[in-house]
């Protein structure tokens, strides 16, 4: 899950698509939540009231840096929320999911399932 | 007949979809049971638990020995030990949930060791005929053990148990007369107000 991970073949899957399919599938997927390290801090936000960021790096084994990133895509998304304090000296980053990104992941596993089901029907 | 190329791709296509969705699913699931907190602990079965544990205090006082007012108890235990394993069960069913998720498997050993801890420490006390400091041992032993446990649980299960061992600090240097009081008032009063507050807030 870390920066030198490569792509998964799960993220490139819309792309692979037919083309009929390809646009129905791109305009039907959330790409905010698609990434997989994004699509680990919503998981990991969905099951807890808020997470601080060590506690996400440590959870889904990511650099400083490419978590950052990533969160900032989901705070600017409006999946999550973050809020900066102090812990005596140092700062602490916490991490919650809003309403917004709830409603996305159950989208998103929405989508999941009618895709898993089509392709039992196929 | 043999199926055109196009088709054979289609196929495969979507079958190629359906397995990376999958994996998204599983990913999601893992992510959730690693981050989440083992909430399977049984609100209301605690509260069966307590008033067992009332009834247990009484009739263990009555006993004329003390090898029977030690049988009391043993019963007891065993007796929670079984409202735990089936409200627990009916909790995580109810709750969509599974009973042994990936939190569920670091909660078991830290909180099984020091209760077995404590079944040597009976078990050498008794062969010694020494049976005064049981209450407090089983109180500070299952305080260890809740909090243990709790460090993959939510705070107020590491609440619980932080006052069970204060119970049993206070157990052990109390009168030994006073046993089935301080028995009484931790597995009875403690784990029934916890558990209120535990199948309140956590979901049963």
């Amino acid at each position: 899950m870390g920066n030198a991970r490569p792509k998964s073949r799960v993220d490139r899957s819309p792309e692979l698509a037919r083309p009929a399919e390809r646009s129905a599938t791109a305009e039907r997927l959330d790409r905010v939540i698609h990434e997989r390290v994004r699509l680990g801090i919503v998981s990991a936000l969905a099951v807890n009231e808020a997470l601080t960021f060590r506690e996400l790096k440590s959870l889904l084994r990511v650099t400083d840096g490419n978590l950052s990133v990533h969160a900032r895509k989901l705070e600017r998304a409006g999946y999550v929320a973050c809020a900066k304090s102090f812990d005596g000296r140092l700062p602490r980053t916490t991490y919650r999911l809003t309403a917004a990104g709830r409603r996305a992941l159950s989208r998103y596993l929405d989508h999941m399932e009618a895709v898993i089901r089509a392709a039992r029907r196929g | 007949m043999p199926l055109p190329d196009d088709f054979r791709e289609t196929t495969k296509h979507t079958r190629d979809v359906g397995s990376h969705a999958a994996a998204n699913l599983r990913f999601i699931r893992e992510t959730m049971e690693s981050a989440g907190s083992f909430t399977a602990v049984s609100g209301w079965g605690q509260v069966v638990i307590g008033a067992t544990a009332v009834v247990a205090a009484i009739v263990a006082a009555r006993q004329p020995t003390r090898v029977r007012w030690l049988e009391a108890w043993l019963l007891e235990a065993a007796l929670a030990v079984t409202i735990a394993g089936v409200a627990m069960a009916a909790k995580a069913r109810r709750n969509g949930l599974p009973l042994f998720s990936r939190s569920s498997r670091k909660f078991w050993p830290a909180f099984t060791a020091p209760l077995a801890a404590g079944a040597i420490l009976t078990a050498a006390f008794v062969a010694r005929r020494i049976f005064d400091p049981l209450p407090g041992v089983w109180l500070l032993l299952f305080g260890t053990a809740v909090v243990a446990g709790g460090a993959v649980s939510v705070p107020l299960v590491r609440i619980m148990g932080m006052c069970f061992f204060a119970l049993g600090v206070a157990a052990l240097v109390c009168p030994p007369a006073w046993g089935d009081a301080m028995l009484a008032a931790g597995f009875g009063g403690l784990l029934a107000v916890f558990g209120v507050a535990i199948a309140r807030r956590h979901g049963g």
